[in-house]
């Protein structure tokens, strides 16, 4: 029947515009970050601090918030990790028989995921005000932590309910208790999928400001110590944007480039990582 | 006896694994045709070349020709689906479709235009009755199917798939996913309607193939080792891989 | 022993963190709320929301011109996003081949994972002047650029990777014997998708966007940098906005200095919060019901 078919042949045409659409925008921000970043990128933007009134356009680099984001990104995610391995494997080794109660904390977790870093910021904030603690990067590190908490352990746990029930039944009859279960049998297995789970985590945590912004403060100096302001890099592209000097703001999408080559960077490396060790797996 | 289908070198390759190889053999009309095999041996694939849904494989290629209706159907001008509606497929679990009762029978019908609503409850209603359904579900056929038994629900595919009037009747392991009971109720029905269409039967149970089957097509590895009518099939096997077959399975 | 030992100490170490997990969020809320008591005392949460001036040295609190911009911004943002991801979707699961559906998926977990600082720098550098110097001549409107729209456009393309991931894993749901099923009656690809799969996928694609609202809701420093941060009602969408989160981060610093504003703050906070929680919880019950009815 014609009418059919011309809706058919209209919705296509509509479904290859949104095609386009989504890959062509995805160009248009690479082409646009690379474009007006590359060339105020210097050596020097990656490997100096700025040299006093970074904000009005003396020189220097951001290396204050590379070295920032990376002290950062870091501690939040070991601290994530410290709580989050054990809970993931609670779910999917210790609470196996309570399944009830493992679907509960899934959906509880599903639906913490969903709360926006600003309102961590803001719960940070107001923990500092409340005992007096200054901005710093421990606190920055505690806030960002909450923050990718659930993200870390629905992932990691999305990876070890791979590990077949048989592997589970065959590592108990054996006689091991259930922590030796999940430490050596189930984080062996899953190992790269855990990997690519906490690289992508660390990713979230370097990149996301609204949780930075009230609780790390800003500085120009590289943290020696975690009772220091530390600055992080979208805060720095965020803040050398809305300065009046035009160097100053190219600086900034210098610093944009240099966070999206870093998340590249780790997006390709944990697809590498996945991709590689999945030969290595025993497959059921 | 009449040839419906006429299956001439059918190969049939996916990717670089060749699944049917040079397949030739003849669908007689009106009969209950069996293809018999152990599993693997590409029965599904053929039952399923012979509606083109093998057409929605990706990196397929088919060669030789299938013949209904004096007509190549892999080279035909006309359109795939007028093929397939010649056709009703009845898969190995029931999958009925996601609305209800009623309209699942209908969809058939509506799909190719047929907007009469007079006649299209009629027509429900005479192939509920045909698979003996129609008792059952009379007073609820706006209910989803899901809600349906398994057993109910294979039978509603059936009559879903008869309500556009095929001509064949293609059926893989149609009675897998049932109880007794229901697959009884199933092979019942099969005998009754092959008196009016072309049955093709695709099983690996060989006690199944004895009752239901006029003729035997047996596969290995893709390719048709014999083919004849039940009673010779069992009692005189041709070929040493069926004398094996029919033992191992019988034992 | 030592085994038992360190069986004991791993279980002590995750009670503990169960323990942390679940409480933290508890901690979270109760915390903003006791923030937010001392302006709910004084004013009722009625004549906040729907109050227009926010003039905190006077004391005044509306949050209306915020709530009215956040409304705009994310339900504007939806409205773009969501037929893009359900059309490209269908595209990728019913049309097209595996190849291209495993390069767009590698494409879109690129996209998911790009900081939102770096959708607010492109959004700076292309949006806003598209905005100003093209769109708005045509229209005949003057603006700066930095508006609602702006802030909407660069939304929704933050939000497409996210639902379309989730309607790209909805849509790999439907078997494909059901779709055989219906080709086998002499339907075409277009009939199969139009009444099964579509019918198939229907509660996913609704709970997919209601996340895509959550997730678009709570959305800072991208959509802060385009929309203007005006305080003012706005009456379309050329005209510059102030969504709640940006309310926040752009005016933590002054909480302390005003009475009241710190509350104010945390209210919104707090308002922000059930809001995600809201969307986020009735869109995976719709999931879990479906699932349950199959």
């Amino acid at each position: 029947m014609k009418s059919k078919q011309i809706e058919e042949k209209i919705f296509k045409a509509l479904m290859y515009i949104s095609l386009i659409l989504i890959i062509g925008v995805f160009l248009l921000i690479l082409v646009s970050i690379i474009y007006k970043g590359l060339p105020s990128l210097s050596w020097s933007m990656i490997t100096q601090t700025p040299k006093g009134g970074f904000y009005y356009g003396k020189e220097g680099g951001v290396l204050n918030a590379i070295t920032g984001s990376l002290y950062l990104s870091f501690g939040a995610t070991l601290l994530a990790v410290i709580i989050g391995i054990p809970v993931a494997l609670m779910m999917n080794v210790h609470l196996k028989k309570h399944k009830r109660f493992v679907s509960g904390i899934r959906f509880f977790l599903d639906v913490l995921w969903g709360i926006p870093s600003i309102v961590y910021g803001a719960f940070g904030f107001t923990v500092m005000v409340m005992f007096g603690i200054k901005t710093s990067l421990l606190a920055g590190i505690i806030t960002v932590s909450l923050f990718i908490l659930p993200i870390i352990i629905r992932a990691l746990d999305e990876v070890l309910k791979t590990v077949p029930e048989g592997l589970y039944e065959a590592s108990m009859s054996l006689g091991s208790t259930r922590s030796e279960t999940a430490f050596k049998i189930f984080i062996r297995q899953t190992m790269p999928g855990l990997i690519t789970a906490i690289l992508l985590s660390f990713g979230r945590a370097i990149g996301d400001a609204a949780s930075v912004l009230l609780t790390t403060g800003y500085t120009d100096h590289i943290p020696t110590s975690l009772s220091q302001q530390a600055a992080t890099l979208p805060l720095a592209i965020f803040f050398q944007l809305s300065s009046p000097i035009e160097e100053v703001r190219s600086r900034a999408y210098a610093s944009a480039l240099i966070l999206t080559v870093i998340i590249l960077f780790i997006s390709l490396l944990s697809r590498y990582i996945s991709s590689h060790f999945k030969q290595h797996q025993i497959k059921f | 006896m009449n040839t419906k289908i006429d299956i001439k070198n059918l190969q049939l390759m996916i990717g670089k694994q060749q699944i049917l190889k040079n397949l030739s053999v003849q669908i007689p009309e009106n009969k209950i045709t069996v293809i018999l095999g152990p599993s693997g041996c590409g029965k599904t694939t053929l039952l399923k070349s012979l509606n083109r849904l093998t057409d929605l494989y990706e990196d397929v290629v088919v060669k030789g020709e299938i013949i209904l209706d004096g007509e190549n159907i892999l080279q035909s001008t006309q359109d795939v689906t007028a093929i397939r509606k010649k056709m009703g497929l009845l898969a190995q679990r029931p999958y009925p479709l996601p609305m209800s009762i009623f309209n699942n029978v209908a969809y058939g019908l509506r799909i190719s235009g047929c907007g009469n609503k007079k006649n299209i409850a009629q027509r429900v209603e005479y192939h509920l009755r045909q698979v003996n359904l129609w008792d059952e579900v009379k007073d609820r056929l706006h209910e989803p199917a899901a809600k349906l038994s398994i057993g109910q629900q294979q039978r509603l595919c059936l009559a879903r798939g008869l309500a556009v009037d095929p001509e064949i009747i293609l059926a893989d392991e149609p009675t897998s996913a049932l109880d007794p009971i229901s697959s009884q109720a199933i092979e019942k029905k099969f005998v009754e309607l092959k008196q009016h269409y072309t049955i093709i039967l695709v099983t690996h149970i060989l006690r199944q193939a004895r009752r239901l089957a006029d003729y035997i097509v047996f596969m290995y590895l893709g390719e048709v080792v014999e083919c004849q009518p039940t009673e010779d099939f069992f009692n005189h096997p041709k070929e040493e891989i069926t004398k094996e077959y029919i033992k191992g399975a019988f034992n | 022993m030592n085994r038992k030992l360190l069986d004991k100490s791993v279980y002590f170490w995750m009670y503990i963190s169960l323990a942390i997990l679940l409480v933290m969020p508890i901690l979270l809320a109760l915390c903003l709320y006791i923030k937010s008591l001392p302006i709910l005392q004084e004013q009722s949460f009625f004549s906040l929301i729907f109050q227009s001036e926010w003039k905190p040295m006077q004391g005044k609190f509306g949050f209306l011109p915020f709530i009215v911009s956040s409304l705009w911004v994310t339900g504007l943002s939806v409205f773009i996003a969501t037929p893009v991801c359900i059309l490209s979707a269908i595209y990728l699961t019913q049309y097209a081949s595996k190849k291209i559906l495993m390069m767009m998926n590698s494409l879109i977990d690129i996209l998911a994972g790009l900081p939102s600082v770096i959708y607010g720098v492109w959004g700076i550098l292309m949006v806003v002047p598209f905005i100003s110097n093209i769109l708005a001549p045509i229209i005949n409107v003057q603006t700066s650029g930095y508006t609602i729209l702006a802030g909407a456009l660069v939304l929704s393309v933050m939000i497409v990777p996210f639902m379309l991931n989730m309607m790209l894993e909805i849509f790999k749901t439907v078997p494909e014997e059901l779709k055989e099923a219906s080709l086998s009656v002499g339907a075409t690809q277009w009939d199969t998708i139009k009444h099964v799969v579509l019918k198939k996928t229907f509660p996913g694609i609704v709970s997919a966007t209601g996340l895509g609202v959550a997730r678009a809701f709570g959305e800072t420093i991208a959509v802060l940098m385009v929309v203007g941060n005006v305080v003012k009602i706005p009456l379309s969408i050329f005209e510059p906005g102030y969504p709640l989160p940006a309310l926040i981060a752009n005016n933590y610093g002054e909480m302390q200095s005003i009475p009241m504003y710190d509350s104010a703050l945390m209210l919104a906070a707090l308002i922000l919060l059930i809001i995600v929680l809201l969307f986020s919880f009735l869109s995976r019950i719709i999931i879990i019901q479906v699932e349950k009815y199959q």
